[in-house]
């Protein structure tokens, strides 16, 4: 099949690469670029550990062909902390114990992340909904609900 | 697991894209690849060449045109349900949209790629149907229009031809109309095990005119026409929807795909359940 040469821009640095058509997207990033924080979970859009954001918005990437995204620019988990510190997030889902094996924790920060852009004082019923395409196997969820309901009220006290 | 080898193609425009599906035996295009690249892991589909139609300017907007809110083909499951257009025009179309999956894949599927597939267990036809919609479509003979209703006509079968691209949705605009989507979501994939449009004009004492469609676990989406005939003309009343969606377990055996989590008997059950909800909203009758 015939290969084709796509350019990916992953938290701000451009890539080139030369991809099959039927190479997802989560495969070019771990495998060709070496972005192994994208997960791979389930490859049926189910679990969610494979969140990436694609021009600013949480898509799995096991359910899109990398040359799909040619052009496009791409934030993993790997862009989440600054110059080596940990973002509020990442920070305080090791405060709240919002991770055990960490297996989910990529997708799950990408979904969350996303969330808190635009998210307005939610309730918790409405964190869990956010985060409804990410499954976790260990934590049972309250924790990771904790720890983004610390993260708005950090963020929240900083304005005030 | 990998999916099938394929020759990719993007077109730029939408003449374009009929070309290339003309040019390639088999070729299929490739929206929000959510519905294909599932059915080509499991090698439910196969196709030899994909025709990438995400390049094509002019067809993510949601507008008015002549008396229709049109939705470019392009246009997402979230977009769909946070446009305040389709809220206020569209409001069933909106409720389905916001029911399908989650965000990311509301973030990754287009209603385009969902109306052509023809996927008979998602959301989007019952709304379409009860709304009245029909598809812009343009082929190699030029442009038509498919009206909803004869639209699905099988699970995984619709009347877009193999060299056909949808460019938009068209929803007619109606005065003092109004719609409302309701689901039992099969637990286990978030797909509806029944979902049900429903569309009404009132005067405030009489059912003027009523549309009525189901979708999930059915052969293929329609119109529920025994319910609707049992509205039409009646008084607003309580017992009267009681009585028409009654008139959905009328549906034969052979109307229902079996499915190993929900029989026939059950899926009859929920039909009529979620007609009644679903009319009871649009026609603002409060329950018993
Ligand atoms: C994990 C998961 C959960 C889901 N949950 C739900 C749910 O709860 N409810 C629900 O309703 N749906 C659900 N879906 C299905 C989803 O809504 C798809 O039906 C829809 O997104 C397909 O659109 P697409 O743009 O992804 O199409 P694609 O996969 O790109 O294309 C699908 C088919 O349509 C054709 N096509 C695409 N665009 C056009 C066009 N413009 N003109 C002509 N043909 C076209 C393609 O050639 C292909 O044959 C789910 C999907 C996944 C993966
Ligand atoms: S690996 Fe993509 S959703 Fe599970
Ligand atoms: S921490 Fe193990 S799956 Fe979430």
């Amino acid at each position: 099949m015939t290969e084709h040469d796509i350019t990916l821009s992953v938290n701000g640095t451009e890539h080139e690469l030369t991809v099959e058509p039927r190479t997802l997207l989560v495969t070019a990033l771990r495998e060709d670029l070496g972005y192994t924080g994208a997960n791979v979970g389930c490859e049926t859009a189910r679990c969610g550990a494979c969140t990436v954001r694609v021009n600013g918005e949480a898509i799995k990437s096991c359910m899109r062909f990398a040359v799909q995204s040619d052009g496009a620019e791409i934030e993993t988990v790997e862009g989440l902390a600054e110059n080596g510190d940990l973002a509020p997030l990442q920070e305080q889902f090791q405060e709240n114990h919002g991770l055990q094996c960490g297996f989910c924790t990529p997708g799950m920060l990408m979904t969350a992340d996303t969330y808190l852009k635009d998210a307005d004082d939610p309730s918790r019923e409405e964190i869990r909904e956010a985060i409804e395409g990410n499954l976790c196997r260990c934590t049972g969820y309250h924790n990771i609900v904790d720890a983004i309901e610390a993260t708005l009220e950090q963020r929240e006290a900083s304005h005030e | 697991m990998y999916a099938n080898d394929f020759e990719y193609y993007r077109a730029e425009s939408v003449d374009e894209a009929v070309d290339l599906l003309g040019d390639h035996e088999g070729a299929e295009l490739l929206a929000g690849s959510h519905g294909l690249l599932p059915r080509m892991r499991t090698g439910e589909e196969a196709p030899p060449a994909l025709v990438d139609m995400n390049a094509v300017d002019g067809l993510s907007s949601i507008e008015h045109i002549d008396g229709d809110l049109s939705v470019g083909a392009l246009v997402t499951h979230a977009e769909l349900a946070e446009s305040e257009l389709v809220r206020e025009h569209a409001p069933a179309l909106a409720d389905a949209a916001g029911e399908v999956g989650d965000i990311q894949v509301r973030n990754g599927g287009t209603i385009g790629g969902n109306l052509a597939h023809g996927d008979a267990r998602t959301d989007h036809p019952a709304a379409v149907l009860a709304l009245g919609g029909s598809l812009d479509v343009t082929g190699p003979d030029g442009d038509r229009s498919i009206d909803a209703a004869d639209l699905f006509t099988g699970h995984f079968e619709t009347a877009v031809g193999e060299q056909e691209v949808v460019t938009a949705l068209r929803v007619p605009l109606e005065d003092d109309a109004s719609s409302t989507y309701h689901k039992h979501r099969n637990p286990l994939s978030g797909y509806p095990l029944i979902g049900v449009g429903a569309w009404a004009q009132t005067d405030g004492e009489t059912i003027e005119r009523v549309r009525v469609a189901a979708t999930g676990n059915l052969a293929h989406p329609k119109r529920l026409a025994a319910v609707e005939d049992a509205l039409e003309g009646e008084s607003l009343e309580a017992d009267t929807i009681t009585a028409a969606a009654e008139q959905a377990t009328s549906l034969g055996d052979d109307e229902f795909r079996p499915d190993v989590q929900a029989s026939p008997t059950y899926c009859r059950h929920l039909l009529s359940v979620y007609t009644e909800r679903a009319l009871r909203d649009v026609l603002g009758v409060d329950g018993e």
